[in-house]
């Protein structure tokens, strides 16, 4: 029965030691090891926080600068081909511009050729007349110049005459 | 996985299981066996219980080694209270007359402890002719003093006390300096058991933050326990602390104070007004509830004690082996079988006090509950 019934010394001294013990430990151990512990839970919430939330902006800013990218890229084709086209424009207003101007020229010379080979012939007319008429003076004159052939010549022409 | 750790749990009970069968049987053989001889012979030079009876109690002598009459001894402080304070050494005793026979056998002391007496480490006043008065084979009620001696169990409790103080400031003082770091040295050791306090213990026992104004109790009691168990398994060094009903009562009234003072409306109204109990089973109820907030505590203080006291006499029986056949061959099975046995007990202390701990954040936790409708 000793062996299961308390000893009231024993109890006495247990009671102080462990008081003392719960106090000391309480005040200079568990509380700043606590203290320490819960810091440092807080520290490591607070930085897998910052580095979601930085991860997060870095999948913001990718896409943003994705976006940049896209525009650029966007912009810089449509840059090309506005180049490409007013390019295009100016060869081709160039090139219709020179056929104007050639056709210009051409219509001109034409003109000037038309003008020139009117009068070149209405010259040419003039003289052929003027050498007929002289050709004709001398033929005149020498089928008039004698009497048989004034005679011949009024013969044909009253024949010509007659006929007709 | 937790396949496999439940696995290991049913494997660890049936090995608890097992041995405690085993132990219940092998020591009240050594009984049985023990008191035939007993009677067969009286003076036997190796008495088996009476060895063990003498390690699991209190003494007022730290013994070291040799015999217990003549051995090395390291004599404690008496201290008693009886008309003032009397404080001598305990050698006044162990030196002295012995007196009475079998049982009743008593040492008078001599010096400074004259007038009194010790039997089975217990301190009695003697009468005037210097006589121990019994009454019905025990010592009268006239006979008993105030024992507040330093005894081995006490000394013992200083140890831990000085132990837990110089581990915990030590980590204390690690977080201090280097604020707040991944942990190294003891406070890398320490760190996963205060956490396993305050995350397995604490917080699922008491709801909310609550668990805050408790844990400086749970984890002291956690560690005293712990530490006091893993003392006591060192040979010489250690005394059977937690193994002593003294030690564990005060852990449970500890507990119970706390139990009943932290008590919300919600806990005395379960007690005294059982929600859903017709009110004329009440006159039956509040006994037993009544009854409950004593009895949990209660088993508190049994179980320590007697887990720790039977890890400890199961070690002495299995040594005593050799001992009681008085050869040496014999230790090729008594020394592998304490050997398990101390390496179970290992495990035991750290169970023992997570129980202990588990079971007060249990009983707190319900106490500070708030009502669930």
């Amino acid at each position: 029965m000793e062996i299961v019934t308390p000893d009231y010394g024993l109890v006495f001294w247990t009671g102080i030691v462990f008081v003392i013990l719960l106090f000391l430990l309480a005040k200079f151990a568990w509380k700043p090891i606590l203290g320490a512990v819960n810091a440092r839970e807080e520290k490591i919430t607070e930085a897998l926080e910052l580095a979601e939330k930085t991860k997060a902006e870095m999948t913001a800013l990718q896409a943003q600068n994705e976006n940049l990218l896209k525009e650029a890229r966007a912009e810089r084709d449509s840059m090309i081909r506005e180049a490409k086209e007013t390019a295009t424009a100016m060869v081709e207003g160039a090139k219709s511009k020179a056929q104007e101007e050639a056709e210009k020229v051409m219509t001109s010379a034409r003109e000037a050729i038309n003008s020139e080979k009117a009068a070149a012939i209405s010259e040419l007319k003039t003289q052929v007349a003027a050498f007929s008429i002289e050709i004709a003076e001398k033929l005149v004159k020498s089928e008039l110049s004698s009497a048989d052939k004034q005679k011949a010549l009024a013969d044909k022409l009253a024949e010509d005459i007659n006929m007709n | 996985m937790a396949m496999l750790s439940g696995l290991k749990k049913i494997f660890v009970l049936t090995v608890l299981m097992f041995t405690t069968v085993f132990t219940y049987a092998s020591t009240d053989d050594h009984y049985a066996q023990l008191h035939e001889e007993q009677l067969a012979e009286e003076e036997r030079e190796f008495e088996v219980s009476k060895m063990i009876m003498h390690h699991i109690g209190d003494a007022h002598e730290w013994h070291l080694w040799g015999p217990s009459h003549g051995g090395t001894s390291v004599y404690l402080p008496i201290v008693l209270i009886d008309g003032g304070l009397k404080v001598f050494s305990s050698s006044h005793f162990y030196h002295g007359e012995t007196k009475g026979h079998g049982d009743h056998e008593y040492i008078v002391g001599e010096g400074p402890a004259e007038g009194y007496a010790m039997m089975h480490e217990t301190i009695y006043k003697l009468d005037e002719n210097g006589q121990l008065h019994l009454e019905d084979g025990h010592p009268s009620s006239e006979a008993s003093v105030l024992d507040f001696s330093i005894t081995k169990n006490v000394v013992s409790l200083l140890m831990v006390f000085v132990l837990l103080i110089l581990v915990m400031f030590s980590v204390a003082k690690f977080y201090k300096k280097n604020g707040a770091v991944a942990p190294k040295g003891v406070a890398k050791f320490m760190e996963p058991i205060i956490l396993f306090v305050r995350d397995d213990i604490a917080r699922p026992n008491i709801e909310g933050e609550k668990y805050k104004k408790y844990l400086p109790y749970l984890l002291t009691i956690f560690f005293f326990i712990w530490f006091s168990n893993m003392l006591g398994l060192i040979p010489i060094l250690g005394a059977n602390l937690t193994g002593n009903i003294a030690v564990t009562f005060f852990l449970a009234i500890c507990t119970l104070l706390i139990t009943i003072f932290s008590g919300n409306k919600n806990y005395w109204g379960h007690i005294f007004a059982t929600p859903g109990v017709p009110k004329a089973l009440l006159p039956i109820m509040i006994p037993i509830e009544l009854v409950g907030i004593f009895t949990k505590p209660f088993a508190l203080m049994i179980r320590l004690f007697a887990n720790i006291t039977a890890g400890h006499i199961i070690i002495l029986a299995l040594v005593s082996i050799i001992f009681l056949k008085e050869s040496a061959a014999w230790g090729a099975l008594s020394v592998p079988m304490a050997l398990f046995i101390s390496v179970l007990e290992l495990l035991v202390a750290f169970l023992q006090a997570y129980l202990f701990a588990m079971l007060s954040a249990l009983f707190i936790g319900a106490a500070v509950e708030e009502a669930h409708h």
